[in-house]
């Protein structure tokens, strides 16, 4: 009964996945199929970065690095004619690497100083990207006139529409929430947690705080890796402007808007911060999307001071004991 | 070369200290970053930019109008800073640390875009209300507006210390740094005491934006964001939570990142300054002048 309450809901959601974009498909609106598959790749990069915001407790301002190493590794790879799933082991290593190499050192750090070094980081990334010409083409952007990057083959099958790139996007989804569900469920996960509530004390329990900090920091960095080959293979195109601070930001309030720590949570604020102001937009206008990033910053504010947890907030939290805010 | 670099670097300086004392003053606090100050400095580089272009006209009439400009900056930027305070941070004392991190992103976030969508997305040209005179000796160039700059920030931060070291207000603000629980005992007003933080603060970062828009010549809504991660990274520099720390970060990383321009390469410039921040944070988290702090549990 308990399973069935569980599981149902569940995969009727995603059954609507699977078919409803058929059905918008068959029906010729293109463009909800495209926001769609972006709306997968936020959410892709938001589930990653949950593992460290939600999970583990680390503010990690500059996220949009990884997604940058794995698009533009992938851009380089691709348009030397390296295939698509060869690209990804390639990647998703050196995501996780150099997420390791920066996570090392940094994560001794108290919490916020760590978000100002991964801030600076992120920057870094982007700078380089801008000019480093030789390698990068710069802010022109990559691939360079006369190169592109190949298509992604599956057995006989090309990825060229946006339905199928939805499809693969969705599957990819689908793994990153199995991984992310299971890990935090896992022994490493129960560390993450005690890591977060406090760092002496699950110290003290024998957990070794700086490696699985480190663990959950380099899964986060593959995720953003796995992200960003996807998409420089959808759209073909990445530049350094794609990721600036602001994207990084914008990811994180999406996570605590949505309710830190729970993969739901992180969804439901990707779908509230992406995808109702492109529903909204026929009806209030292009306007509307300047005013968006303002109500943002207020709904941020808010939701901070008045429901911390967030929208949709993870179970595991509203269990804890909180003896700072229940004595307020 | 190297002495017109140095030059430059100082009126850098002069910016970013002035900013980093903001930084530095509600770290030490409140133990948090102050993620919105450089929203403050772009505000006061707005209300200076505001105030210029109306005493403008009545400039014949007024003599003093200089000095009003930068007296509305500092108390627009220094009232602003306060009003974030209580509005964003003060309800999330008690919460965990990253929490008023957080608030202060939406902060930034929201007074960008709102001066975005109310002045405008394009950069704009700072008005030149004084004729700015080039000296040249030695084979140096100084203009008037950079030796200008380097005095009114060195005349703002002894005023600074005099205020700090001096005052019974400053002693109340330094005890609160200590310890808010036993200043509050003393009969110390600690919220009045970390308001006049972020009014300082503010005020100072107010000061620090006029400056940077007539050192530049342009503004934008934008504009506070890269001073701001620099000015952090003097405030770290020199030991954050040390007031005389980020006055000698602020010259320090003005004068690096000038001779780094002139030697190394003028565009990877901040790329330098980012790097030199997560150097300084990875081996001397406590800067030049800070003191080894025991984290409480």
């Amino acid at each position: 009964m308990k399973l069935a309450t569980k599981v149902y809901p569940r995969a009727i959601f995603l059954l609507i996945l699977i078919i409803l974009p058929i059905a918008i498909y068959k029906a010729g609106n293109y463009y909800a199929i495209h926001v769609a598959g972006l709306l997968g790749i936020y959410c892709i990069l938001c589930v990653g970065l949950n593992v460290t915001i939600g999970y583990t407790g680390l503010l990690d301002l500059g996220f949009m690095a990884f997604y940058a190493i794995g698009a533009y590794t992938a851009a380089l790879l691709s348009i030397k004619g390296v295939p698509f799933w060869v690209i990804l082991p390639i990647t998703l290593f050196l995501g996780g690497f150099i997420r390791y190499l920066i996570g090392a050192p940094v994560l001794r750090l108290r919490g916020d100083y760590l978000a100002i070094v991964t801030l600076a980081f992120g920057e870094i990334v982007r700078l380089v990207a801008n000019n480093f010409d030789q390698l990068t083409n710069g802010p022109k952007g990559l691939p360079r006139v006369g190169e592109r990057i190949a298509e992604i083959r599956l057995f006989s099958m090309v990825f060229r529409d946006d339905i199928q790139f939805y499809y693969l996007i969705l599957f990819f989804l689908f793994c990153a929430i199995i991984v992310s569900y299971r890990l935090e469920r896992s022994r490493i996960g129960r560390a993450l947690v005690a890591i977060r509530e406090d760092e002496l004390a699950a110290q003290l329990s024998g957990i070794n705080v700086a490696r699985i900090k480190s663990v959950a920091f380099v899964i986060s960095g593959m995720f953003g890796a796995l992200a960003g080959t996807i998409y420089v293979h959808w759209i073909g195109f990445v530049s350094p402007e794609m990721f600036t601070f602001w994207e990084s930001v914008f990811l994180v309030s999406m996570i605590v808007i949505g309710g830190m720590g729970n993969i739901a949570g992180v969804i439901l604020g990707v779908f509230l911060l992406v995808g109702v102001p492109e529903i909204l937009r026929p009806a209030l206008g292009t306007k509307f999307v300047d005013y968006r990033m303002i109500i943002f910053g207020a709904v941020m504010i808010a939701v901070i001071i008045f429901r911390p947890q967030g929208i949709l907030p993870s179970k595991r939290r509203s269990l804890e004991l909180h003896p700072l805010n229940t004595g307020q | 070369m190297f002495i017109q670099q140095l030059i430059n670097g100082l009126t850098l300086g002069s910016i970013y200290a002035l900013m980093a004392l903001g930084y530095t003053m509600v770290y030490g606090i409140l133990l948090m970053i102050n993620f919105a100050h450089s929203e403050i400095f772009m505000f006061g580089a707005y209300l200076g930019f505001w105030a210029l272009s109306l005493f403008g006209v009545l400039h014949q009439l007024l003599p003093a109008y200089f000095v009003i400009v930068f007296v509305v900056a500092m108390l627009g930027a220094g009232l602003l800073a306060v009003t974030v305070e209580k509005i964003a941070y003060k309800p999330l004392r008690r919460a965990p640390r990253l929490a008023p991190l957080i608030s202060a992103i939406g902060v930034s976030i929201f007074l960008q875009n709102l001066i975005m969508l109310l002045v405008s997305a394009q950069s704009q040209p700072y008005p030149e209300r004084f004729a700015i005179k080039q000296l040249q000796f030695l084979g140096l160039r100084i203009s008037s507006l950079q030796v200008f700059i380097f005095c009114l920030a060195i005349f703002l931060m002894v005023i600074l210390s005099l205020f700090i070291s001096k005052t019974k207000l400053g002693k109340a603000m330094r005890a609160t740094a200590q310890n808010h629980i036993v200043s509050q005992l003393m009969g110390i007003n600690v919220n009045n005491v970390i308001s006049l933080t972020f009014l300082i603060g503010g005020g100072l970062g107010g000061v620090a934006g006029v400056l940077n828009g007539m050192y530049y010549g342009s503004i934008k809504y934008n504009m506070g964001f890269l001073p701001g991660i620099k000015a952090f990274t003097a405030a770290v520099l020199g030991g954050i939570g040390n007031i005389k720390g980020a006055m000698v970060g602020g010259f320090t990383l003005g004068v690096l990142e000038a001779l780094s321009a002139g030697y190394i390469s003028s565009e990877n410039k901040d790329v330098i300054a980012f790097v030199l921040l997560i150097l300084v944070l990875l081996f001397k988290p406590t800067g030049i002048f800070g003191e080894e702090v025991v984290e409480k549990i």
